[in-house]
């Protein structure tokens, strides 16, 4: 007597003995699966951070420009001298900006759409906020030049609102000043705000949504008002989604080297750094140790926002 | 001069809440009484989340007045009103510990850590989980959760605790367990309590007073007797245990005067040799301490419980049907 039901399909052909045979050992399917991606991080990605990280403690031969193959702190040495530091440091602070103000305008779009947008308004803001992403980024940064260059709009808009004045002292402001808008780094700043703030929104869109809404019913039943309700409730809930965009936005401007090549002054900027020491300089140790840098500042800045509970919510 | 007493807790006047066409809440008139264990009995989206949704002040009222102890209600945010919430998901805050979660309302009055803490450690011991203050809510079983859902919303000591289905996430024996401890709780506290259940048993027992609710609307209010053997409608018959609803036209039939009339079914009794209309056992369902049969008297159906011990009929027999005198109950329109 056959155990098959009447009309179930028979059982043959390779495909179907494969199948089977992933049915009866799932585990063996799962290492299948799992064995190409890890190849790739293992191999590919992990192993080539760890190349960059030997190659930062190798030095150059000033003479003959060949790398010389031992172990030395000499090119973090070299790091550390105030042209290179410098670098890091306006790279660091200019990551900073962007995150903290994108945070403080990612948030309330964040916060409507998940809240209150439903059905078509919703649809309408993934459009708002996807839609940039569509073009290309060099398109994007060069129309953002246009738009902040000194015959650009912003100037118009200025002149015919009688604000040319407010616009003319700020980039009479030493630092964040110069020429126009397109040659500071207020400019620069401008540019990586708006590049970066769809990474910014839609984490902290998503942490939100996943509030239920009788949490927040819960902490008004519990006689927390509207900015209670939010200082305690609201806010910790969405913070693994602000730290998640705040390392998207820091982390890409760290390591963004086209975006102030084209709007800003021209002082360099990490990844510009990297660019040179790597390519023009030749000096592939010295670019090392800069790309070293981002991964410190990122491994500090989560081990801190773990410390501080960022990700207890998860 | 009114005495505090004769002030409900609750009262609703011709309360309604609208959602575009759904009628959520068409036209209630209720009052609660101070210190009463009040249960809201209904099918499935007849209104009774609403309505305590109302009370806790999530929702505005479309049309009619709701007070709360003698004052009117209207425009008084949710963390003015002297009420607290069970929620039906418990709204247990994920980030916070246990103890944290208790003392919150504490917290946001700005009272001390320390101070608070202690309070919160209190209502934990009250409902028997004092070593979990340091857990996280998701450390938690279902009945747990619950119970410190029940001690974050009492530690307040709010006038009313509104529950909304507490109980309907827990297995049958934790469910029975935490019926009795409720019920304690209420008693000893003197808490107006207002619980909403789709579960008949469940009001029933717990019960000072219940409202059956259909569509929006309070079909019937009363003692959990009265709602239990004297149902005013067909529907509270239906709903509320199970009733036999006789139809007018069936009234004659089975010898009964004329109208619609409600028999609960363990108010029948069987027998080879009686007075009453004869049958036929139609079907048998043995369920342990009882037995459920379905009997054809003619064109009609009874359901008839007997308890165990009474003689058995098998599927096919010729019975009996007997009730006595006042086991009836006259159903309105
Ligand atoms: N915010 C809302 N928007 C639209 N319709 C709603 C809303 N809230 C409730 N309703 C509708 O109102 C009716 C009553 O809902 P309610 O939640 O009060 O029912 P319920 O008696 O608590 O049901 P259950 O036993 O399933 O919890 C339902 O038809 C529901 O779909
Ligand atoms: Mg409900």
């Amino acid at each position: 007597m056959s155990l098959a039901a009447p009309g179930a399909p028979t059982r043959d052909g390779p495909l179907r003995r494969l199948s089977d045979l992933f049915m009866r050992r799932p585990r063996l399917f799962l290492a299948l699966l799992l064995t190409p991606p890890l190849l790739w991080l293992g191999v590919a990605y992990l192993g080539s951070l760890a190349a960059l990280l030997a190659q930062s403690f190798f030095s150059i031969d000033e003479f003959s420009g060949l790398i010389v193959r031992e172990f030395t702190l000499k090119t973090y040495g070299e790091l550390l001298q105030p042209a290179n530091f410098d670098i890091i440091v306006r790279t660091v602070v200019m990551a900073a900006l962007v995150t903290l103000f994108g945070g403080v305008i990612a948030f309330p779009i964040a916060y409507f759409a998940a809240r209150y947008a439903r059905g078509r308004v919703k649809a309408l803001f993934y459009l708002l906020i996807m839609l940039p992403l569509w073009s290309s980024y060099l398109v994007r940064v060069y129309a953002w030049k246009l738009i902040l260059a000194k015959e650009g709009v912003i100037t118009y808009i200025a002149d015919h609102t009688g604000t040319r004045g407010l616009l003319d002292a700020w980039l009479s402001l030493p630092v964040v000043g110069g020429p126009s808008l397109s040659i500071s780094y207020t400019g620069t700043f401008l540019v990586f705000l708006y590049l970066w703030l769809p990474f910014m929104i839609l984490p902290i869109q998503a942490s939100l949504e996943r509030v239920p809404r009788s949490l927040i019913e819960a902490a008004g039943d519990l006689g927390a008002d509207a900015r209670k309700t939010f200082s305690t409730v609201i806010f910790p809930l969405a913070l693994p989604g602000i730290v998640a965009g705040s390392i998207f936005t820091f982390a890409l401007t760290l390591g963004d080297y086209i975006t102030p090549q084209i709007v800003g002054s021209s002082t360099l900027f990490l990844g510009q750094a990297v660019y040179t020491q790597q390519g023009v300089a030749g000096n592939i140790p010295l670019a090392a140790a800069f790309s070293v840098v981002p991964i410190v500042i990122m491994g500090i800045y989560l081990t801190v926002a773990k410390r501080m509970g960022a990700f207890d919510a998860l | 001069m009114t005495t505090p007493s004769t002030i409900p807790a609750v009262r609703f006047r011709a309360v309604a809440r609208h959602f575009g066409e759904v009628r959520a809440v068409d036209s209630v008139d209720l009052d609660i009484a101070e210190g009463e264990f009040f249960a809201m009995l209904g099918p499935s989206g007849s209104g009774k989340t609403t309505c305590l949704r109302l009370i806790a002040g999530f929702e505005q009222p479309s049309a009619g007045t709701i007070e709360i102890f003698g004052e009117h209600a209207e425009g008084v945010p949710p963390y003015r009103r002297n009420v607290n919430t069970v929620f039906q998901d418990y709204a247990l805050f994920p980030h916070m510990s246990v103890a944290e979660n208790v003392a919150y309302a504490l917290m946001v009055r700005g009272v001390g850590k320390a101070e608070r803490l202690a309070k919160a450690n209190e209502m934990l011991a009250l409902v028997k989980l004092a070593n979990f203050g340091a857990r996280k809510p998701a450390q938690l079983s279902g009945g747990q959760r619950q119970r410190v859902a029940l001690a974050r919303a009492l530690i307040n000591h709010p006038k009313v605790l509104l529950l909304d289905e507490p109980l309907g996430a827990l297995d049958l024996k934790l469910r029975e367990q935490m019926q009795v401890e409720l019920k304690t709780l209420q008693r000893s506290l003197g808490i107006t309590f207002v619980f909403v259940t789709h579960d008949q048993g469940e009001a029933l027992s717990m019960a000072d007073r219940v409202a059956v609710f259909n569509a929006g609307r309070i079909v019937q209010v009363g003692r959990p007797e009265e709602v239990y053997e004297r149902p005013a409608t067909r529907f509270v018959a239906d709903f509320v245990g199970g009733s036999n609803v006789i139809e007018p036209e069936a009234a004659t039939r089975l010898r009964l005067p004329a109208g619609a009339w409600s028999i609960r079914p363990e108010k029948i009794t069987l027998s080879a040799t009686g007075n009453g209309p004869l049958g036929r056992v139609e079907s048998l369902q043995y369920q342990g301490a009882q037995r459920r049969y379905v009997v054809a008297v003619g064109p009609d159906r009874l359901s008839v419980v007997t308890a165990a011990g009474t003689t058995a009929f098998t599927p096919g027999a010729s019975v009996h049907v007997d009730w006595p005198a006042d086991a009836p109950t006259r159903l309105e329109g």
